[in-house]
C-alpha cells in the first residue's frame, strides 16, 4: 500500500516539475518574440527620416504632413523604451499613430509623378514596404506566443502552479488607437 | 474549419499514419521473431538452436537506421547542386532583394532564423526546402517561381515551405524514407530465405494438429500466413503510407504559411496559378518531390483520374488544397471550377 503511495507521490512531483518548467518555457518565449517586435521597430524608427529627407525636395507643399510623421516617429521612439510584456499598450498606440501618419505620406506622395516613376523611390518603398510588413508579423508571432503563454496559465491543472512560476498575463498587441480604427477621410484636391 | 483546427487534425492524421507506419515495421520484424521463438523455444528440439533475443527486430532496425544515415549524409548538398541551384549571396536585381526581403518577413513570421537562399534556372514554378536542422535550411526557388507571381503570393510559397521547416518535415521524411528503404532491400533479399522458412512452419503448423503434441499449432499458423502476406506486400504498403504522410504534411504546410501570412488567400492564388502550368520541372529530381510546393513531375502526375492516381502521389491534389485554403479564409470554393 505505502508503494503505491510513492508511485502516487512520485508521479504528482514529475507533473509539477513539468508544468512549472513548460510556463518558464513559455514566459521566455513571450519575452523573446516581444524582443524581437523591438528589433523590427528599431529598423523601422530608423528608415523613417531617411525617406523624409528623400521626399522633403519634391513635397515642399506638404511640409505639415512630413512634420507630423516625424513627431509620431520620435513619440513612438520613446514609447518603445518602456516596452515589456505587461506594458505593451502604450508602445501599441505610438505605433499605431505613426502607420497612420505614414499612410497619409504616402497617399499625398500619389500625387507627385517624379516621385513615383523614379526608381530610387521605388526601391524605397519596397524596403519600407517589408520593414512594415516585419512590425507586422513580429506583432503577429507576440500575439500568438503571448495568447499560448495566457492559455497555459489559465487553464487546470496547471493553473495550480502558475502562482509559484510567477505566471503573470501578458498583454496582447491591441489596435488602440481609434484613429487607425476609423475609415481614413481621403481629399481629392486640384493641382499641387 | 479554421487554420488552427486545420493544423491540429492534420497534426492528428500524420501522428496515426506515422504510429501506423512504425507498427508495421515492428509487426515485420518482431512477427518473425516470435514465430522463430515459437519454433525452437516452446516447440523445439532440446539442445538445439532457441531463439531468445529478437534479432530480427534488431537487424531490421539497425539496416534501417544505417539507410537513415547515408540519406542524411548525402542531403542538401547533392540535392541542390543536382538541381543546378545557385546560392544568392547579394541580391543584385528588385526582383531578387524582394526575394530575400519575403524570405526574411517569413523568418520572422515564423520565428525561425533565415535559411539559405538558392534560385534554380527553370523556368516551370517550384520550390523546395531541405536541411536536417531547423537553424541551417536551404530553400531554392526556380525563375519560374519569380517571374509568376506577386508579392503576396510568392510571400504564401515561401511560408509553406518555412511551415516544412518548422515541422521538422525533412527529418521525417528521411526517417521514413530509411525505413521503406530498409524494407525494401529486405523483401527484395529475403524472398528465398521466407521460402524455405515457410516450410519450417508449415511442418510446426500442420504436424500440430495431427500429433497434438505440439503447443499452440493453429495460431502459429494464422500468424505465419498474416506474416508472409505482411512481407509481400510490405514494398507497396510502405510506399503508400510514406505518400500519406506526406500528403498530410502537406495540408499541415499549408495551414501554416496561413498562421504565418494571415492570408490564405494569396497562397491559394498562388496554387492556383501554379496547377495551370502543365510543364514538369525538370531540375527537380524526384527524391525531394514531397519537400517542393508543386509535384514538380507536373500535370502527368497530378491529372491521373481516380483513386491510384491519388494514392501515389507526393503531394495532395491542388483543387482540395485550394479549397482548404479558401476555407480558412471564410471564402467558399466555387463548385465545379
Amino acid at each position: 500500500m505505502s508503494i503505491v503511495l510513492l508511485v502516487v507521490l512520485v508521479g504528482i512531483a514529475v507533473w509539477v516539475i513539468g508544468a512549472y518548467n513548460g510556463l518558464i518555457a513559455a514566459k521566455n518565449q513571450t519575452v523573446n518574440a516581444l524582443k524581437q517586435i523591438d528589433v523590427q521597430l528599431k529598423r523601422r524608427h530608423d528608415l523613417i527620416p531617411n525617406l523624409v529627407k528623400s521626399v522633403q525636395a519634391a513635397m515642399d507643399f506638404e511640409k505639415d504632413t512630413l512634420q507630423a510623421v516625424i513627431a509620431a516617429r520620435n513619440t513612438a521612439v520613446n514609447a518603445a523604451a518602456g516596452l515589456d510584456t505587461q506594458h505593451v499598450a502604450a508602445t501599441a498606440k505610438a505605433e499605431a499613430a505613426l502607420t497612420a501618419s505614414l499612410g497619409k505620406l504616402f497617399a499625398l506622395a500619389e500625387a507627385y509623378p517624379q516621385l513615383t516613376a523614379n526608381a530610387n523611390m521605388k526601391q524605397f518603398q519596397e524596403e519600407l514596404t517589408s520593414t512594415e510588413n516585419k512590425v507586422a508579423f513580429a506583432r503577429q508571432l507576440y500575439n500568438d506566443t503571448a495568447t499560448s503563454y495566457n492559455t497555459k496559465q489559465q487553464q487546470f491543472p496547471t493553473n495550480l502552479v502558475a502562482g509559484m512560476a510567477n505566471a503573470a498575463i501578458a498583454e496582447l498587441w491591441e489596435i488602440e488607437d481609434q484613429a487607425e480604427k476609423a475609415v481614413p477621410n481621403v481629399e481629392f484636391r486640384r493641382g499641387a | 474549419m479554421n487554420l488552427f483546427e486545420q493544423q491540429a487534425a492534420n497534426r492528428r492524421k500524420s501522428r496515426l499514419l506515422i504510429a501506423g507506419f512504425f507498427l508495421f515495421f515492428a509487426w515485420l520484424g518482431l512477427g518473425g521473431d516470435w514465430l522463430l521463438y515459437q519454433a525452437t523455444v516452446v516447440n523445439g528440439e532440446p539442445g538445439g538452436y532457441r531463439h531468445v533475443v529478437p534479432w530480427g527486430g534488431i537487424v531490421m532496425a539497425g539496416i534501417a537506421m544505417l539507410m537513415v544515415w547515408n540519406i542524411r549524409r548525402t542531403g542538401a548538398d547533392k540535392v541542390l547542386s543536382s538541381a543546378g541551384a545557385w546560392a544568392i549571396e547579394t541580391p543584385e536585381s528588385p526582383a531578387e532583394r524582394q526575394l530575400v526581403n519575403v524570405v526574411e518577413e517569413m523568418s520572422v513570421a515564423s520565428g525561425l532564423p533565415a535559411p539559405t537562399l538558392y534560385i534554380i534556372d527553370d523556368p516551370d514554378p517550384n520550390a523546395f526546402v531541405t536541411g536536417q536542422d531547423p537553424a541551417r535550411s536551404h530553400l531554392a526557388v526556380t525563375q519560374g517561381l519569380l517571374d509568376l507571381l506577386d508579392r503576396d503570393e510568392l510571400q504564401g510559397v515561401i511560408a509553406h515551405e518555412m511551415g516544412h521547416v518548422k515541422n521538422e518535415d525533412m527529418q521525417l521524411m528521411t526517417l521514413v524514407a530509411g525505413l521503406a528503404g530498409a524494407i525494401a532491400l529486405l523483401a527484395d533479399g529475403t524472398g528465398r530465405i521466407l521460402f524455405r522458412g515457410s516450410r519450417h512452419g508449415v511442418r510446426l503448423g500442420g504436424g500440430g494438429g495431427g500429433r497434438g503434441g505440439k503447443k499452440g499449432g493453429g495460431l502459429i499458423v494464422i500468424v505465419l500466413v498474416l506474416w508472409l502476406i505482411s512481407w509481400l506486400l510490405a514494398p507497396l504498403v510502405t510506399r503508400m503510407l510514406a505518400l500519406a504522410i506526406s500528403r498530410k504534411r502537406e495540408y499541415l504546410a499549408d495551414a501554416m504559411a496561413a498562421q504565418f501570412t494571415r492570408n490564405p488567400l494569396a497562397l491559394a492564388s498562388a496554387l492556383d496559378k501554379i496547377e495551370k502550368q502543365p510543364l514538369p520541372t525538370k531540375a527537380i529530381k524526384h527524391g525531394v518531390a514531397h519537400l517542393c510546393i508543386a509535384d514538380p513531375l507536373g500535370w502527368k502526375a497530378t491529372r491521373n483520374p481516380g483513386i491510384t492516381g491519388e494514392l501515389f502521389s507526393t503531394h495532395p491534389p491542388m483543387a482540395i488544397r485550394v479549397a482548404r485554403l479558401k476555407a480558412m479564409g471564410f471564402q467558399e470554393a466555387k463548385k465545379g471550377s
